[in-house]
């Protein structure tokens, strides 16, 4: 049996000033936490017989793992039998004197609190879990090295590795406390982004989370909204490269995207909330970088739209609600769970009406606007996501209305006869083929089915309002909303 | 002190793919129609270009412009056709 007296201290500590001469003259093994110069300097100013060994990669200090300095351990072949942090003099003693040492605690005070020690400084525990993560395999990306006399910000645009807007610049540090916040593995496969079929593991999307500015909780629904958004029926290879403008929209449905510190009210689909700001921008980041579309090379919208940098929304799912969530609706989630649907849609437009109170004459105009989607012409080929605005939905709630018998309603009121859509018609060169039309007065749809016009609940208090996000080729010829549960993903 | 950061991308390199060889020979040319409106239009006036110089043709088709072409279409068209013209028409 082989015991050893170890002593973690820094050269800063004025406890261990204090009880360094003490542990040197007891013949203790002295490691200190400084730089070998401050350690030396030290070393004479206390007068000790030897200068102690210094762990500068702090790679014994992680080992043992002690809150405060010094730290006074019993060592019996190398495994810890006890320990005293901070000066507790007898204690130390005590430990000293099993060792087979004697501490001399003449003019010692019976009890003082240490310093922290190196290993819990905030940047410093940071930089040694980023060290560990490495080691243990949960970190695995190439590093890039930014030069010193690089700024990080202009260094990343140069790269070509941003939106556009500046990049939080993903250290290890940032991306391994990142990790923290999803109990999957950083090397789970999240998705194959298109449209290079990139591998996005946990860590990639991690990365990318960190560059958007997401803070930890926001992380599981950027996973599940790339899940989402690489299903193969979502076809996020034609929604990147099509001359249309369409992104990934995601609307997350459930408490945990409140807990994520989402907005679901005043001002939902715009700025100033971090969580949906960034959670929509992540996701888009992952597809630039790992799936590699970049706009006016892979990506080829003709205009593209605000909404190609983040777009990104909570359903307000509280006592106003008209009914449950969208994710809830379609992918049979309980009330609990905490869903995310993705819908390749443009941006939002504003849709008015301050006069109807009945049910029926609201439909009624919310369908007149759903037919201007692309474009009255285009039929059956683009879906519809229809964000009900709480003054809108009330409409709706107080009649008893039913999410399906909304859709009904509105998809049974978008139809519009085929002499009306007919290329030539009102001297519009655009429509419906000619040859295709045996009877003008026949009903054309503007939507395949009532289920493709989606419809989400969020927003403000105030006003009599709906927001219209227009769709892209649809069905199963295009992209397939496609919903995903976030817990999978926590 | 220089920044370490981790690499966004998947870290691949772009595969190399060089040009195929040059056999001189006029060949079968392959005419993709991705399913945009009215391609085909643009394709029947670039076969019957073709055909006045009496070069093969043989029609494809992707079964939807949204997304990338089978894997079977790409192999059919590789095995047969000497050059492909795809029409990205509107």
């Amino acid at each position: 049996m082989a015991l050893e007296v170890l002593a973690f201290v820094r050269h800063d500590c004025p406890v261990c000033d204090q009880v360094l001469p003490a542990l040197d003259a007891a013949g203790a093994r002295l490691v200190s936490q400084s730089s070998p110069e401050d350690t030396a300097a030290q070393a004479a100013r206390l007068e000790l017989s030897r200068v102690p060994e210094t762990d500068v990669e702090l790679t014994l200090s992680e080992r043992f793992d002690p809150a405060a300095v010094p730290a006074v351990l019993l060592l019996d072949d190398g495994a810890e039998r006890d320990r005293v942090e901070g000066l507790a003099r007898d204690r130390m003693a005590a430990l000293v004197a099993e060792a087979g040492g004697t501490l001399r605690v003449e003019g010692l005070p019976a009890m003082r609190p240490g310093c922290g020690s190196m290993t819990r400084d905030p940047e410093v525990a940071a930089r040694l879990a980023a060290r560990r993560a490495r080691a243990g395999g949960r970190i695995v990306a190439r590093e890039l090295s930014i030069g010193e006399l690089e700024d990080p910000f202009e260094a990343l645009h140069e790269r070509g590795l941003t939106d556009g807007l500046p990049v939080v610049p993903p250290t290890p540090e940032r991306v391994v406390v990142m990790l923290e916040h999803t109990s999957r593995h950083p090397q789970d496969l999240v998705a194959e982004v298109p449209p290079y079929g990139g591998r996005a593991t946990v860590e990639k999307v991690a990365i990318n989370a960190v560059m958007a500015g997401c803070a930890g909780p926001e992380l599981p629904i950027v996973l599940a909204a790339l899940e989402a958004a690489c299903h193969e029926d979502f076809a996020l290879h034609g929604v990147v490269a099509t001359t249309a403008p369409p992104g990934p929209v995601v609307v997350v449905s459930g408490p945990y995207a409140l807990a994520a510190g989402m907005n679901a009210e005043g001002n939902a689909l715009g700025q100033g909330n971090r969580a949906n700001v960034t959670i929509g921008r992540a996701l888009q980041l992952t597809i630039r970088n790992v799936g590699g579309g970049r706009p006016g090379r892979e990506d080829r919208a003709a205009h593209g739209g605000p909404g190609k940098v983040g777009f990104a929304f909570a359903e307000r799912l509280d006592a106003t609600a008209p009914w449950p969530g969208l994710a809830h609706a379609r992918a049979r989630l309980e009330p609990e769970e905490t869903g995310v649907t993705v819908f390749a849609g443009e941006g939002p437009r504003f849709v008015v009406d301050q006069l109807a109170r009945e049910p029926g004459a609201l439909a009624a105009s919310l369908a007149a606007e759903l037919e201007h989607v692309a474009s009255a012409r285009q039929r059956l080929a683009w879906d519809a996501l229809l964000v009900l605005g709480p003054e809108h939905a009330r409409v709706f709630r107080e009649a008893g209305w039913s999410r399906e018998q909304l859709q009904d309603e509105l998809h049974r009121l978008t139809h519009r006869p085929a002499g009306e859509l007919v290329r030539g018609a009102g001297g519009i060169a655009d429509g419906l083929d000619t040859r295709q039309i045996t009877d003008p007065a026949a009903p054309v749809a503007k939507f395949a089915a009532a289920d493709r016009i989606l419809l989400a609940y969020a927003g403000g208090d105030a006003g009599l309002f709906s927001a219209l996000v227009g769709g892209w080729a649809s069905g199963e010829l295009g992209s397939e909303p496609q919903t995903v549960s976030v817990e999978p993903w926590r | 002190m220089a920044l370490t950061i981790l690499d966004p991308t998947a870290e691949r390199d772009p595969a190399g793919r060089p040009l195929a060889a040059r056999s001189g020979k006029p060949g079968t040319v392959g005419l993709l129609d991705i399913r945009k409106p009215r391609g085909d239009i643009f394709l029947d006036e670039v076969e019957a270009g073709l055909r006045a110089r009496g070069i093969a043709v043989l029609r494809e088709a992707k079964p939807t412009y949204t997304k990338p072409a089978p894997v079977d279409l790409r192999r059919a068209i590789a095995e047969r056709c000497d050059a492909v013209i795809e029409a990205l028409a509107d």
